[in-house]
């Protein structure tokens, strides 16, 4: 098991290299070296000089990968260009709290209702409930997130009135749990919905293959309560592969964020790259792309080696 | 075991079937799809959008940039089948003229992806080794990046506009199909008329695009079917974040830039509503098309 992990854990080291390569290579190709972009046009040429030897614009470009790279890991992603000054990691710390909640309490969110519906969905297969629910999820799939959070914003907040239109807290009030709570709910919900009705359809395939084990009509037979039968003896072997499902999620939960954070004024590291990328901030940019990737890359490592562990019948 | 009584064993079947016509592909494959009656009901609507995209100027009752301050907001009725904007212009016309815009950025980029895809995967498939080690690796990368930040990121740096977004979605897009064709010619590349051909020495690249790539066509046209839906979905959340389609032009992502208005969601419901149930509706059906065709197309899948 140990010599799994870190034969794991290595694999995913040139790949991690790639993609700062890859990075490193979009921002090179962008018109106008974006690091010519941080110099004032209005300073002398002395000064620029000075700039250029400084950032080792001068240097060949490996060695200012090289550069770049060994900060980078270092934690140092480099100033913004349009906030003079402030460091990008700084910039990302400060909204790094609020993606994680979101994204924590859409997964929560997530599991908590597609997996009970997913397993009411494979109880009676191609029943009304079941056909409901398969079609709902297929919605789910096809909805373009922006436009389900537009829609409940203004039906539910704007036109209702049961919910804030966006934003962490209410403004100028002092800390709230409920009032926290009450923010979260339509974001956390948005995010959660195309992975919600993926998760459903993964439920409900796991579990009327499981459903179908030899174990399984063992444990009716043996008169246990169907309900037993369903939870502890089906969900529990069908929601293994689940783990794997939730490695390939956290992309999408990172994408989603973006454009859900833009809808609900949300504070977080999507916002704070689509304001950057209007901007033409690319050292903010090129962080969060490096950021996202690599966070993806661990996820996966994560869900693989929790897979193998949780999973007694696979040998390594 | 009183299926195994039931069924004929396969030579009796075989027996029965060599004295009737011989069932084509195409026929089977018919049989099938048509059974499936989302699938149909997804085609045929389909349809009907992609019609009404061609054939827009005729359809359209007002010119897209066709602007009437006088008629803003004006609530769906007769004149304004779906009501108008903030500049008064018809949301109906701007719909179908949206629809050439979000459907060409669909089929080209998915034509384009699957292209590049497709001989990538099958040279990785079908030479293994360093080929296949570099390709795949190329492709893990690529993916490991979440697409919406590999794509805001390509669009600053290439400016938005409709030539330019396809080939964004075309470099971004061909990593799934790749692996896909990979595993395909991993376990067709050892049949025996791969072999076969091989002895009579017919040359490589005749190997991979007439001998096994037809057999590995099925999965690519669910794949590409599926992935016409995830880039309309895709490049309508890049327009409405302001990174795609630019306005004067249409299309269904950037008609609901400006809907995030409370004036609009408190007087014009309409504004947001109509470019997102059109964007719902396509996605649907192509997702229903491609399941149907991949049960249609499985060859697991008997009657």
């Amino acid at each position: 098991m140990a010599a799994y992990i870190i034969r794991r854990t290595l694999m995913s080291i040139p790949i991690l290299l790639g993609i700062t390569i890859l990075s490193f290579v979009i921002m090179k190709a962008a018109p106008g070296d974006p690091m010519t972009l941080m110099m004032d046009p209005k300073i002398s040429q002395a000064d620029r000089e000075q700039f250029i030897e400084k950032y080792g614009l001068n240097d060949p470009q490996y060695v200012q990968y090289l550069k770049w790279l060994g900060n980078m890991v270092q934690g140092d992603f480099g100033t913004s260009i349009v906030r003079k000054g402030t460091p990008v990691s700084e910039l990302i710390m400060a909204r790094l709290p609020n993606t994680l909640l979101l994204m924590l309490v859409s997964t929560i969110l997530a599991l908590m209702i597609s997996i009970p519906f997913g397993v009411l969905s494979a109880k009676r297969p191609y029943s009304k409930i079941d056909y409901g629910i398969t079609f709902t999820s297929f919605i789910g799939l096809a909805i373009p997130n922006f436009w389900f959070g537009l829609i409940l914003i203004m039906v539910l907040s704007v036109n209702l009135g049961w919910f804030p239109t966006g934003g962490v807290e209410t403004l100028n009030t002092e800390f709230n749990i409920f009032d926290r709570i009450h923010h979260l709910i339509l974001p956390a919900f948005v995010l959660a919905t195309a992975d919600m009705a993926g998760l459903t359809r993964y439920t409900r395939s796991n579990m009327l293959d499981v459903l179908n084990q030899d174990y399984i009509r063992t444990a009716r037979a043996k008169g246990f309560k169907e309900n037993r039968v369903l939870f502890k003896h089906g969900l529990r072997n069908a929601l293994l592969p689940v783990i794997t499902i939730f490695g390939l999620m956290i992309p999408s939960f990172i994408g989603g964020s973006v454009v859900v954070e833009q809808i609900f004024t949300w504070p977080g590291l999507g916002k704070l790259f689509v304001d950057s990328a209007f901007q033409r901030d690319y050292p903010v940019i090129m962080a969060m792309t490096v950021i996202s990737a690599v966070l993806v890359v661990v996820g996966n490592l994560i869900a693989d080696i929790l897979y193998a562990i949780v999973d007694p019948r696979i040998e390594y | 075991m009183s299926e195994l009584q039931t069924t004929p064993s396969p030579e009796i079947r075989l027996k029965e079937n060599i004295s009737k016509k011989p069932e084509t592909m195409t026929k089977i494959f018919w049989e099938k799809f048509s059974k499936n009656k989302l699938a149909i009901l997804g085609a045929v609507i389909l349809f009907i959008i992609i019609m009404s995209a061609v054939f827009a100027p005729l359809i359209a009752p007002y010119p897209q940039e066709q602007q009437s301050l006088l008629d803003k907001y004006k609530a769906p009725g007769l004149e304004h089948l779906m009501g108008t904007d903030k500049f008064g212009r018809d949301i109906f016309s701007r719909i179908l003229y949206g629809a050439r815009v979000s459907l060409l950025v669909g089929f080209a980029s998915v034509v384009g992806s699957i292209l590049i895809g497709t001989v990538l995967g099958a040279l990785a498939g079908y030479f293994r080794g360093i080929v296949d080690a570099v390709i795949m690796r190329v492709v893990d990368i690529v993916l490991s990046i979440p697409d919406i930040f590999l794509l805001i990121t390509l669009v600053t740096i290439f400016k938005p506009g409709v030539d330019k977004l396809i080939l964004i979605f075309c470099l971004t897009g061909w990593t799934t199909t790749a692996r896909l064709v990979r595993g395909e010619f991993l376990s067709l590349r050892s049949r025996e008329y791969v072999l076969a051909a091989k002895t009579i020495g017919t040359k490589t690249h005749k190997i991979i695009f007439s001998h096994i790539l037809p057999n590995a066509l099925g999965p690519i046209i669910v794949s590409a079917t599926l992935k016409v839906g995830s880039v309309i979905l895709a490049e309508s959340a890049l327009s409405y974040l302001g990174f795609g389609i630019q306005p004067p032009i249409a299309s269904w992502g950037n008609m609901l830039q400006d809907a995030q208005n409370f004036t609009v969601m408190i007087q014009a419901w309409w504004y947001p509503l109509f470019p997102g149930l059109f964007i719902l509706m396509t996605v649907l059906c192509f997702n229903f098309v491609g399941d149907g065709l991949r049960d249609a197309l499985d060859p697991k899948n008997i009657k």
